[in-house]
């Protein structure tokens, strides 16, 4: 079946005052329907600039589009007109921010808003003015029906409210309601717990997963933090400097991660675990992105580094169903060369020769 | 040389040298960065070209006339309402002084006319705005308040009623716009005082034991130079420009000194026939002005982003 | 005797209201009850733990300590001796004492200042420091956190949020402190950089000899890095104990429903976890009785909602606020 959303070797590149910087390096993701997965890396791994490049939300310039595809039931965004994206954004493709006071206005009361969004989708055009007394009770209803379905208590009496008399996670609710106006295939959620407590991400948490669960909506969950994208995705893809690194689901990336950049993450992770002995460092910085390392870019810091990773960028690769690999130490089984590191004469290649084995 | 620089022990001779370079590094980096950040920007080019030519005109003003004395006052009634020529590329006024010379020479005036205020009316307002901002309270609403009778007022009419009751010249003009001056900065370091007041590093400070004068002079103000700095380069401009109004009502600069303002006071009265005599005091006052106000423009971009209307 | 002189800092029901403007608010008594009655002590050489949410009041906690903002009621106990009675000499001589290391790196140095200059200033007002003394002494201090040379003369915004830290740390350890409060010292950091920030932060406190007191929402930094840790709800402590045997086997129904919602990352995700219902209620409006009670899955009964609970201490050294415990 084909996927509701597949990014081919997407690249991007940046113009600042010290040079070019390449943020994005050839990104691939794919999100089927009814998909959750949680797109994961640390501070400028790329991963906000991915989740922005698919609804075209970067400037131009200093960003740059260098090539690629974004598919979207077929159709690549990156080749659609202004007009059109227009259409897709918030309607068939919605996004919820980090910070939700600063997405909504505050000198209008939630009813305003969200009604003005509502029949924006309706009319099939854009916020405005025109044609509005006539659908306008409906559309008070379809809100009240929203904001019940997102768990806020009293609706009908909220909804007059200003957000500013909102705490942050029921602003974040409103938000979550009103992307899904619009019953969008789509939802795209940059850190949208970050700025919340505990508590409360976890019942917006809950939330999002019921909500997926209910109308099979497809959600890319951005995050940096590994124990959110694990309580509602169920594929994880990681990202390094502007790369994928592993894809695969989230059973497989904890209990069998490949890639020496994930590992190295895991077990530096703090967990919320007794704690035994020390975590661990992976040594190194993130890499400048003006002048990134060659070859493989995480290789300056991997424990398992060989000679070919610092000449060869290595090219995402399914080594095992549904696991998809960045690195030079796996090979897939349908490639027709094979990796130097493994030997079938020797037994002791472990899980690598185990994967040839298995495919025969 | 005894002390060895310790990050460059192999090269003792150009210690002190690579000492300065080395803790200067970071700031020449910013330096570099905000002219590059300038330099994008067409506008502010301009306006850094006007005020660079506005400069070195003001300082090298007496080497480049032609009638040193015209300046001062000689008088040449033969040679009156000449038009520009290769003699007088400016022309001659009413009582035969050329126009290039008063003019070039008025550059030099108007600079320091607009140092003189914006310095006055800095001196007086920053200190108040810190301490209004820092230590609030009924310090606050006393500066606040005499600060906002003052904004109350136009500018150029406090600044004429100042000088009406001084009398006129160009001494009481310029106290009389320093004082129409400084509560702009007053306002301008109160609010910024307030908002950094708040800053972490302000608390930090105080944690490690600093005195509140300390946190004044040596946190607070710092990071008030950036609105300053771009609130003076617009100022300037606006400086000069109320002098020249003072001038050209008869209240600044007096005969004969050669102030912008006074120049086109009387040569208004030569219009349109002897139209050389108002006009290139009044390019003059145009290039000077604009340039101050696209460079200062240009400065807030890069120095101040936020302050944007 | 013993125990009264290893408590290094004691504080005895301290409470810090803030009043609000009259007439804007309806109802409520007009103040925010930031802290409301909070008896703790630290023993020396200890990693002490205060975990909360929003407005919870620890971080009003933290900086009543260091006496930065006066507290309303209550005592701080420095080694024995009410440091809210101390004058204003009094408290520079103690700030050699006590530091900290605040939230947001990136706001906590001066933007204008190098490091050197921040690193040095604590110097340069207690001890008078200058000139080649000073400099060494900075040196030194930057290579005890790990930072070099180079960064010396660097301004604040050249810096990555890790080396901005470990600056603020540098210059709260210039004075040779004993207490070290640490506010959300790894909520700005990369996920796999707070580990190697809080395995430093051990290192150093036992090269130092330092005590800290940890302010943090983010528990699993609290159960890493934590001896003891006290539960804050609305400016009260509702449950104080051990690190692991409060985090292990919670009694309180708050901390029980704040353990089960952090989320793992590990493969098993639990089915049910507990889910509190609303938001956390405004300062200005504490409810009556149990606090909790608004919020509360294991509420009894008119009981939660007239009477505030009497905290019940237990044999291995734990406490807890709660009626289901009386």
């Amino acid at each position: 079946m084909e996927p509701l959303l597949e990014i081919k070797d997407l690249k991007i590149e940046f113009d600042t005052f010290e040079g070019v910087s390449h943020v994005l390096k050839g990104i691939y993701l794919t999100l089927g329907r009814g998909d959750t997965l949680g797109l994961v890396g640390e501070t400028g791994c790329g991963k906000s600039i991915t989740a922005k490049a698919i609804l075209r939300l970067l400037p131009i310039p200093p960003a740059r589009i260098v090539s690629g595809e974004i598919l979207f039931e077929g159709e690549d965004l990156l080749k659609k007109s202004e007009e059109e994206m227009k259409k897709i954004r918030g309607r068939r493709i919605a996004m919820v921010f980090q910070d939700p006071m600063t997405f909504l206005n505050p000198l209008f009361t939630i009813e305003e808003q969200l009604v003005d969004v509502i029949l924006a989708h309706e009319r099939g055009d854009g916020p405005g003015l025109q044609g509005e007394r006539l659908n306008r009770k409906r559309a008070v209803q379809k809100a009240i029906e929203l904001l019940s379905e997102v768990k806020i208590p009293q609706p009908e009496m909220r909804i007059k409210s200003y957000p500013h008399e909102f705490s942050g996670g029921m602003r974040q609710r409103v938000l979550i309601a009103m992307a899904l106006s619009s019953s969008p295939q789509i939802l795209i959620a940059d850190e949208p717990t970050t700025a919340l407590d505990v508590t409360i991400q976890a019942q917006i948490l809950h939330l999002i997963r019921d909500l997926v669960q209910t109308h099979g909506h497809s959600v890319l969950l951005v995050s940096h933090d590994l124990g959110v994208v694990a309580r509602v995705c169920k594929r994880i893809a990681v990202m390094y400097a502007g790369i994928i690194v592993e894809s695969c689901s989230t059973a497989q990336l904890f209990r069998r991660p490949y890639h020496p950049y994930t590992k190295g993450l895991l077990n530096s992770i703090l967990t919320f675990s007794k704690r035994e002995g020390e975590a661990q460092v992976i040594k190194g910085m993130i890499p400048d992105l003006i002048q990134p390392p060659p070859g493989c870019r995480f290789h300056p810091r991997c424990l398992e580094a060989m000679g070919v990773c610092e000449k060869e960028e290595p090219r995402i690769q399914e080594i095992e169903e549904g696991h998809w690999v960045s690195c030079h130490l796996y090979k897939s089984p349908s490639s027709p060369s094979v990796s130097s590191r493994t030997d079938f004469s020797k037994g002791g290649c472990g899980e690598i020769s185990k994967l040839f084995f298995s495919y025969g | 040389m005894n002390s060895t620089n310790p990050t460059n022990p192999t090269n003792p001779i150009n210690s002190v040298w690579t000492r300065w370079k080395i803790e200067r590094e970071s700031q020449i980096r910013s330096l570099k960065l905000t002219v590059y950040t300038l330099s994008r920007s067409p506008l502010s080019v301009i306006g850094f070209c006007f005020v660079l030519v506005f400069l070195v005109i003001a300082l090298i003003g007496p080497w480049i006339i032609t009638y040193p004395g015209d300046v001062t006052g000689a008088i040449h009634m033969d040679q009156k309402l000449r038009a520009p020529s290769s003699r007088h590329p400016f022309g001659t006024d009413e009582v035969g002084r050329d126009i290039y010379s008063r003019v070039i020479i008025g550059t030099r005036l108007s600079l320091q006319i607009g140092l003189i205020i914006i310095f006055v009316a800095m001196g007086i307002g920053v200190p108040l705005g810190i301490i209004a901002g820092y230590f609030g309270g009924w310090v606050n609403e006393i500066i606040m308040r005499i600060t906002d009778i003052f904004l109350s007022i136009p500018g150029l009419l406090l600044a004429l009623a100042i000088v009406g009751a001084l009398g006129p010249g160009i001494k009481n003009a310029m106290l009389a716009l320093s004082i129409v001056w400084w509560p702009g900065y007053v306002r301008l370091v109160q609010g910024k005082t307030l908002s950094l007041r708040e800053e972490s590093f302000v608390e930090a400070a105080k944690s490690i034991g600093a005195s509140k004068m300390r946190i004044v002079f040596n946190h607070i103000l710092p990071n008030c130079t950036s609105p300053i700095i771009v609130k003076a380069s617009m100022d300037m401009g606006m400086a000069i420009l109320f002098a020249a109004n003072l001038g050209f009502i008869g209240v600044g600069a007096q005969p004969p000194i050669p102030e912008w303002g006074a120049m086109i006071s009387t040569g208004r009265n030569y219009l349109p026939d002897h139209w050389w005599m108002a006009t290139f005091p009044g390019l003059g006052i145009l290039i000077t002005v604009l340039g101050f106000n696209l460079l200062g423009d240009g400065l807030r971009d890069v120095l101040d982003p936020q302050s944007r209307i | 005797m013993d125990e009264m002189i290893a408590r290094l800092l004691e504080l005895k029901n301290l409470k810090k209201y803030f009043p609000l403007k009259k007439g804007i608010f309806k109802g409520g008594d007009g103040y925010v009850r930031a802290v409301d009655g909070i008896s703790f002590f630290i023993k020396e050489g200890n990693s002490f733990g205060l975990v909360g949410e929003s407005g919870s009041g620890k971080t009003t906690v933290a900086r009543t300590i260091l006496r930065l903002i006066e507290p309303t009621e209550g005592e701080i106990l420095w080694g024995g001796k009410d440091i809210c009675k101390f004058s204003e000499s009094g408290m520079k001589e103690l700030r050699k004492n006590m530091q900290m290391i605040f939230q947001d790196p990136h706001s906590s140095l001066n933007p204008r200042k190098t490091v050197f200059k921040s690193v040095a200033e604590p110097l340069t007002i207690h001890e008078g420091m200058r000139g080649r003394k000073l400099r060494e002494g900075v040196e030194e201090l930057l290579e005890i956190v790990g930072l070099k040379r180079e960064h010396m003369f660097r301004y604040p915004h050249e810096l990555s949020g890790g080396q901005k830290q470990r600056v603020g740390i540098a210059r709260a350890l210039s004075l040779h402190p004993k207490l070290l409060i640490l506010d959300e010292p790894t909520s700005a950091l990369d996920v796999s950089v707070q580990a190697q920030m809080l395995n430093f932060l051990e290192s150093l406190q036992k090269k130092m000899s330092l005590t800290y007191l940890f302010i943090s929402h983010n528990l699993a930094v609290i159960r890493y890095a934590c001896d003891t840790v006290a539960v804050m709800y609305l400016g009260r402590i509702i449950e104080m104990g051990e690190t692991e045997c409060i985090f292990s086997s919670p009694r309180h129904p708050y901390t029980k429903a704040l353990v089960s919602a952090v989320p793992l990352p590990q493969a098993e995700q639990p089915d049910k976890i507990v889910l509190l219902e609303g938001d956390i209620p405004s300062a200005t409006h504490i409810p009556s009785g149990c606090r909790f009670h608004t919020r509360c899955p294991e509420k009894i009964g008119a009981i939660c909602e007239e009477d505030e609970p009497t905290t019940r201490y237990f044999s291995d050294g734990s406490q807890v606020d709660c009626h289901l415990y009386q």
